[in-house]
C-alpha cells in the first residue's frame, strides 16, 4: 500500500497540521517506509482473533453522581493563550 | 559522609531516618550535582527552591518522629508528570508555558511519602523517541562514553533525562514512563535499573498521555532495591483512572532477597534476533547461568508473534496518540500561533509550530491508520495481533514464572547516528515493546559492559501484578553480575 | 450518526403518510430523527463538574472537561442508569456490554478534539414508540438505538466582530442520542413523535425535555420518494427505494419540526422535479424565515476515525441491576392511557390527559379525591384547561388544586350545584381560593330542587310576561327564554331539568321542544 502526496495532504488536513508543500513529498516517503515495514502484519492469519483494546480485563468502574469539580474558572483560564472574562477566545467561527 | 550523591535510595533513606544526614544537606548535595551536570541537559526544569522547602519540611517531620517511606529523599520526575504550579512541557514546544493547576497521582503519592522534588527531567517530545533526540529542549547526553572517546552518546529514550540523572548521580532515583520501552531501554543503556510495572498498577491520572492503552509510570534507580522501594510508594489504585486496577501493593523490598531457588525462568527463543550485538547474546547466556547457579529452573519457551510486536506497536501507539494529542490546539492552553485568520489556520499553524517532526510524523501515521478505508486493514489487524502477542505470554506462563531476555539490541549509540531512519530508530524497542502490548511488568537490570566499556542490561518479564517476583529475579541477576561500574563524571570538567 | 439496519415492517401500520402534489405526480415524505436528550444528573458524564443550566461562563468546568493534559474520564453511574431506564421506557433491547468510542474532529467547543460516544456497541438497541395522532389513530415508530455521549460546549459569536467566545459549562454533560428508524411519514407524525418521546423521558425522569434550554434537541432527516417507494422500503428493507436524505440540525421546538419538514420536503420535490438531484447534506432551519439552509461549515468531508476509547473499559451491566431498574419504572403514557380508557374516557381525552405527566398526575389526584373519571376528564378538558390557557398558566402555576376541582365536579355529579353554578364557583375559587364545598354552603349556591319553590318562580314569570306566553304558543322554541328568566330569578340555583318540566306543563308545550 502506498501513501501518495494527496493522501499526505488529506491526513495532514484531518490532523490539523500545516504541512508546507515542500514537506509533502519527503513525508510521503517516510510514511511509505513505515507503512511498508508495518505491512509484514499481513503475513498473519487473524481471521478468528478478537481485537484486544485494553490490557485490563475488568469492566468499567462507575462513580457516584456528585458535584466534586469545577468552580475554578481562574485556574482553568490561567494557561489560556487568549482568555477574556472567563471565556476562551478563538478567531470568529462562521456556522 | 563523604559524597552524599553516591548513596543509593535505600542507603539515603536509612541515613535520613537515623538522622545521620539531614534532608536539606542531602538535597543540597544533589542540587549541586544537578547544577554541575547541566552539560548533560538531563533536566528541563530545575526546582531548587521547592526542593529546599520540601527538604526542610521533611527534616521538621523527621524531628517530630514522623515521616513517610521516602521522607526527605531527593528525586526527579520525568517532565511528562503534571506537577501543580511547576511547568510541565512533555518535552514539547507546544507546552513550553504550561503550568498545570493539578498534580499527577503518581507524583502526589511520592510527595505524600515525603520525597523531595529536584526538578523535571528531559525526555523525547511526548515520549515519542528512543534516544531523547526529539526533545524540543535539546538532546540529553548519556553520562557514559565509550572508553577513550569524547563522542556524546544518547541516553536512550524517551525517559532519557531520568536515566541520565540517575546514572550520573544527580538524584537518588527518578520516575519515568514506559509506552514501548521508554523506562527499560534508557535504563539499560545508562547502566541503571528501570521497572515498567503492570499496566494499571500506577495511575495514569495527570501523566501527559502518549498512548493510553500502553503508558505506564515506573521507577528508574541505581539498584533493584531502590526500584522496589520507589514502586511501593508510586503505585496505587486511583478512582480518577478507570484503567487503574485494585490489587494490593505489597512491600516489595521485604521479599527482595528471597532468591530464585525453584523459580522457573523461561528463555524465549524468538528474542535471539539478527542484528543484535554478539555481546548482548553473550550477556544473555551469562544471565541464564547466573540464575541457574542460584537454583532457578531454566525452561525454553516460545513467543511466536514476537517479531510482529514492533509493527503492531507502530499502529496502536500512533493511533491513540493522534487522538490524545488533538487537545493541543492552541485554544485553552499551550502554544498558539500568531496571526491566524480563522480557526482552521489557528489549529494548523499552532500544531505545526508546536509539535516537532517525530510527533507530527506519528500523528500522521495514527490519523492514517484510523482513517476511513484503512481502519480494518491497519488498526483492527494490529489489535488482533496484540491479542496474539498477549496470548503468547499466557501460554509461556503455563511453563514458567518469569522470562529472561536482553533489554536492548545493543549499547548506547552516538547522538545523530540513527535519527535519519525512523524504522532503524524504532528497532531499539524490539525487546521491550511486547511487554507493553501485553500489559505485563518488566525490569531492566544492568548486567555487564561492552568491550568499549558501555553498559548493557538484561530484562526480566513477569506475570501481571507479579512485580515482586520480577524484582526478586532482578535482584538475583544484580547480585550475580556484581555490576558496580559508574560513568566518569566528564561533565564536571567540561 | 445513523446507520439503520434493515427496515422492519410494523404490522398494522395503516396510517397513510402525507402526500405532496408535484408536477410529475405525488410524492411521499419519509422522516427519521436523531434526538439528543440531556440526562438529568447532578454531575457530568465523565467528570464531577455540575450540569446546572445558566451558570457563569466556564464556572462548571473540570480539568477533565477542558481536555487538560493527563486528565482522564470516569463514568457517572447515574447517567448509565438513566440511559438504561430510558431504553426500557422505549421498550428497547438493553445491551449488557457496550463500548465507548472516540469520535475525532476539531472544533472549539470540543476541548479534547474528540467526543466520547458509542458507535459500534451502544448501550440500548432496537425499541419502539407508539405515537398518537389527532385523528385518534396511532403509528408505531421504530427506535434504532440509544447511546450515551458527551455534549459539546457553547460558542458565542456575537460578542465581538472577529472573535468567537467559548464557554465549556455544557461540555461533557451526558446526552442520550436516540435514533429512530425512518418510520415517520408526515410533519404531524414527526411533531407527535417528538412530543411523545419528550413525555416518555419526563415520565421516566431521565431528561427534563426542555427544548428552550436545549436539553432536548432534534436533528430531522427528511427525504421524499414517489408514491409506493416507502412501502417497498418497508417490505425489502432496501434504502434504494427512498430518496436521498438531508439532515436538518437542531430544530428546537415541536412547532418548528412540522414547519421544517414541510419546507424541506417541498424544497426537495422542487429540486428533483426541476431536474436537479438532492445532495446528502446538513441543513439548518431558520425559524424566522421558515426555511432550511445548507450549513456551509459542516460541508467539508468528515472522517471521524472512531476507535474504542483507551481511557475507558467496556461498560458491563449486571443483569440484576437492569431488572431492578425495570421494576422501578413508573407507569408510562401508553399504560396510563389504556387504564384511563378502561375508566370510560375516550381515547382522545385519555391521550390529552397522559401527554404530560403533570396533567395525568393532576387528573389522578382528582379521582383519588372522589371525582368520577369521565366527569373529571370533561371538566379538565372542557373547562379548566381553557381557563389556564387563557391566563397563560399551567397546572402547576394555576390557582385551583386538584382537590378543589374534584369537589366541584363531584357537586355537579350529585346535583348539589348546576353546571352553570359550577362555572361561577370556579370563578370564585380561581380568584379567592377556598374550599368549594364551604363556599357553596356559605353563599347558598346549592341547586334548588324543591318543586314548590320552582313552581312559584315559574308562575311569577308567566304572570309578568303575558305577551311572551302568546309567542311561545306559536314558537315552542322560545321556551328557553322562560327557562333563562326562571334561572335568573333563582340566582342560577334552580335545577334546570325541574324548571323545564314545570314550564312544559304550565305553558302546555308539546313533548318535543
Ligand atoms: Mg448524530
Ligand atoms: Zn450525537
Amino acid at each position: 500500500m502506498s501513501v501518495d502526496k494527496d493522501t499526505v495532504r488529506r491526513i495532514a488536513k484531518l490532523a490539523r497540521i500545516a504541512l508546507d508543500e515542500g514537506r509533502v513529498e519527503p513525508m510521503a516517503q517516510e510514511l511509505n517506509g513505515i507503512m511498508d515495514w508495518v505491512a509484514q502484519l499481513n503475513e498473519v492469519d487473524v481471521e478468528d482473533v478478537a481485537p484486544m483494546t485494553s490490557a485490563v480485563d475488568h469492566a468499567l468502574r462507575m462513580r457516584e453522581d456528585a458535584v466534586t469539580q469545577g468552580g475554578a474558572a481562574d485556574a482553568l483560564m490561567a494557561n489560556a493563550p487568549g482568555g477574556e472574562d472567563h471565556f476562551f477566545v478563538v478567531p470568529k467561527v462562521v456556522e | 559522609m563523604s559524597d552524599l550523591t553516591s548513596l543509593t535510595l535505600a542507603e539515603a533513606r536509612d541515613a535520613v531516618r537515623a538522622k545521620k544526614v539531614s534532608s536539606v544537606d542531602l538535597t543540597k548535595a544533589f542540587l549541586g550535582a544537578v547544577e554541575a551536570a547541566r552539560p548533560l541537559n538531563a533536566f528541563i526544569t530545575e526546582t531548587p527552591e521547592r526542593a529546599l522547602e520540601m527538604a526542610a519540611a521533611s527534616d521538621a517531620r523527621i524531628a517530630k518522629g514522623e515521616g513517610g517511606l521516602l521522607e526527605g529523599l531527593p528525586i526527579a520526575v520525568k517532565d511528562l508528570f503534571c506537577t501543580k504550579g511547576v511547568r510541565t512541557t512533555a518535552g514539547s514546544n507546544i507546552l513550553s508555558n504550561f503550568v498545570p493547576p493539578y498534580e499527577s497521582t503518581v507524583s502526589q503519592n511520592l510527595w505524600d511519602a515525603g520525597a523531595v522534588m529536584l526538578g523535571k527531567t528531559n525526555m523525547d517530545e511526548f515520549a515519542m523517541g528512543s534516544s531523547n533526540e526529539t526533545s524540543f529542549y535539546g538532546p540529553v547526553f548519556n553520562p557514559w562514553r565509550s572508553r577513550g572517546s569524547n563522542a556524546n552518546l544518547v541516553p536512550g529514550g524517551s525517559s532519557g533525562g531520568s536515566a541520565a540523572a540517575v546514572s550520573g548521580s544527580l538524584c537518588l532515583a527518578a520516575m519515568g514512563t514506559d509506552t514501548g520501552g521508554s523506562i527499560r531501554q534508557p535504563a539499560a543503556v545508562t547502566g541503571t535499573v528501570g521497572l515498567k510495572p503492570t499496566y494499571g498498577r500506577c495511575s495514569r491520572y495527570g501523566i501527559v498521555a502518549f498512548a493510553s492503552s500502553l503508558d505506564q509510570a515506573g521507577p528508574m534507580t541505581r539498584t533493584v532495591r531502590d526500584a522496589a522501594i520507589l514502586l511501593r510508594s508510586a503505585a496505587s489504585v486511583d478512582p480518577r483512572d478507570s484503567t487503574s486496577v485494585d490489587v494490593p501493593v505489597p512491600d516489595y523490598e521485604a521479599v527482595l532477597d528471597d532468591g530464585v531457588k525453584g523459580l522457573r525462568v523461561g528463555i524465549p527463543k524468538e528474542y535471539r534476533i539478527e542484528g543484535a550485538s554478539p555481546e548482548i547474546d553473550a550477556l544473555w547466556a551469562d544471565g541464564v547461568e547466573w540464575l541457574k547457579k542460584q537454583g532457578a529452573e531454566i525452561v525454553d519457551v516460545s513467543l511466536p508473534h514476537t517479531r510482529y510486536a514492533l509493527p503492531t506497536y507502530y499502529i496502536v501507539a500512533p493511533a491513540e496518540a493522534s487522538s490524545n494529542l488533538a487537545r493541543y490546539d492552541g485554544v485553552r492552553f499551550g502554544h498558539r500561533a500568531q496571526g491566524a485568520h480563522d480557526i482552521t489556520e489557528l489549529y494548523e499553524k499552532s500544531r505545526a509550530e508546536g509539535f516537532g517532526k517525530e510527533v507530527q510524523r506519528r500523528i500522521l501515521i495514527g490519523t492514517y491508520v484510523l482513517s476511513s478505508g484503512y481502519y480494518d486493514a491497519y488498526y483492527i489487524r494490529a489489535q488482533k495481533l496484540r491479542s496474539l502477542i498477549a496470548q503468547d505470554f499466557t501460554r509461556a506462563y503455563e511453563k514458567c514464572d518469569v522470562l529472561l531476555t536482553p533489554a536492548t539490541p545493543g549499547p548506547a549509540f552516538a547522538v545523530g547516528e540513527k535519527s535519519a531512519d525512523p524504522v532503524a530508530m524504532y528497532l531499539n524497542d524490539v525487546f521491550t515493546v511486547t511487554v507493553n502490548l501485553a500489559g505485563l511488568p518488566a525490569l531492566a537490570v544492568p548486567a555487564g559492559l561492552t568491550a568499549d566499556g558501555l553498559p548493557l542490561g538484561l530484562q526480566i518479564i513477569g506475570k501481571a501484578f507479579d512485580e515482586a517476583t520480577v524484582l526478586r529475579a532482578g535482584r538475583a541477576i544484580e547480585v550475580a553480575a556484581g555490576f558496580d561500574a559508574k560513568p566518569q563524571q566528564w561533565w564536571r570538567a567540561a | 450518526m445513523s446507520t439503520p439496519a434493515k427496515g422492519q415492517t410494523v404490522k398494522g401500520q395503516t396510517v397513510k403518510g402525507q402526500t405532496i402534489k408535484g408536477q410529475t405526480g405525488d410524492w411521499e415524505i419519509v422522516i427519521g430523527m436523531e434526538v439528543h436528550a440531556q440526562v438529568l444528573s447532578h454531575s457530568k458524564l465523565f467528570s464531577g463538574a455540575s450540569t446546572e443550566f445558566g451558570a457563569e461562563p466556564n464556572s462548571q468546568v473540570s480539568f477533565v472537561d477542558a481536555g487538560m493534559p493527563g486528565m482522564l474520564p470516569v463514568i457517572n453511574r447515574k447517567c448509565v442508569e438513566r440511559a438504561v431506564r430510558t431504553g426500557l421506557g422505549l421498550k428497547a433491547q438493553i445491551n449488557l456490554t457496550s463500548v465507548f468510542d472516540r469520535k475525532n474532529y476539531f472544533y472549539p467547543d470540543l476541548p479534547t478534539g474528540y467526543q466520547i460516544s458509542q458507535y459500534k456497541s451502544p448501550i440500548v438497541g432496537e425499541g419502539e414508540v407508539t405515537v398518537d395522532l389527532l385523528g385518534g389513530e396511532s403509528v408505531r415508530v421504530g427506535i434504532e438505538r440509544l447511546h450515551l455521549e458527551q455534549d459539546a460546549g457553547k460558542m458565542l459569536h456575537d460578542q465581538h466582530p472577529d472573535q468567537s467566545y467559548v464557554d465549556l459549562n455544557r461540555a461533557g454533560v451526558a446526552l442520550m442520542e436516540i435514533v429512530t428508524k425512518p418510520h415517520m411519514r408526515s410533519s404531524e407524525q414527526a411533531a407527535a413523535f417528538l412530543k411523545k418521546l419528550r413525555a416518555i423521558v419526563r415520565y421516566l425522569g431521565t431528561c427534563d425535555g426542555n427544548m428552550d434550554e436545549g436539553s432536548m434537541r432534534a436533528d430531522v432527516n427528511v427525504s421524499v420518494c414517489k408514491t409506493g417507494g416507502y412501502e417497498k422500503f418497508r417490505e425489502s428493507g432496501d434504502f434504494k427505494h427512498l430518496g436521498t436524505r438531508c439532515e436538518i440540525k437542531n430544530v428546537n421546538s415541536v412547532r418548528f419540526i412540522a414547519q421544517a419538514v414541510e419546507y424541506e420536503a417541498r424544497r426537495q420535490v422542487e429540486v428533483i422535479e426541476g431536474g436537479g438531484t438532492i445532495r446528502q447534506e446538513t441543513r439548518l432551519f431558520d425559524s424566522k424565515a421558515g426555511e432550511t439552509r445548507s450549513m456551509r461549515s459542516k460541508e467539508e468531508a468528515h472522517d471521524y476515525r472512531y476507535f474504542p476509547d483507551p481511557d475507558l473499559l467496556p461498560l458491563v451491566l449486571e443483569d440484576s441491576w437492569v431488572k431492578e431498574i425495570a421494576a422501578s419504572l413508573p407507569e408510562l403514557p401508553d399504560g396510563k392511557k389504556a387504564r384511563f380508557v378502561a375508566l370510560g374516557l375516550s381515547a382522545y381525552d385519555a391521550s390529552v390527559l397522559v401527554a404530560e405527566r403533570e396533567t395525568a398526575d393532576y387528573f389522578e389526584e382528582m379521582l383519588a379525591a372522589g371525582a368520577e373519571a369521565k366527569a373529571a376528564a370533561n371538566w379538565l378538558n372542557n373547562e379548566y384547561f381553557g381557563r389556564l390557557n387563557k391566563a397563560g398558566l399551567s397546572l402547576a402555576t394555576g390557582p385551583i388544586s386538584a382537590a378543589a376541582n374534584s369537589a366541584i365536579v363531584q357537586m355537579v355529579a350529585s346535583h348539589v350545584i348546576s353546571g352553570k353554578i359550577a362555572k361561577d364557583l370556579c370563578d370564585i375559587v380561581w380568584k379567592e381560593g377556598g374550599d368549594p364545598r364551604e363556599i357553596v354552603e356559605r353563599r347558598g349556591l346549592r341547586q334548588v330542587t324543591d318543586t314548590g319553590a320552582i313552581e312559584t318562580a315559574v308562575d311569577a314569570v308567566i304572570a309578568a310576561n303575558p305577551d311572551k306566553v302568546e309567542e311561545v304558543k306559536a314558537k315552542p322554541k322560545l321556551a328557553a327564554w322562560f327557562v333563562g328568566q326562571v334561572m335568573k330569578q333563582s340566582g342560577g340555583k334552580a335545577n334546570p331539568q325541574a324548571v323545564n318540566a314545570i314550564l312544559k306543563v304550565r305553558l302546555n308545550l308539546p313533548d318535543e321542544g
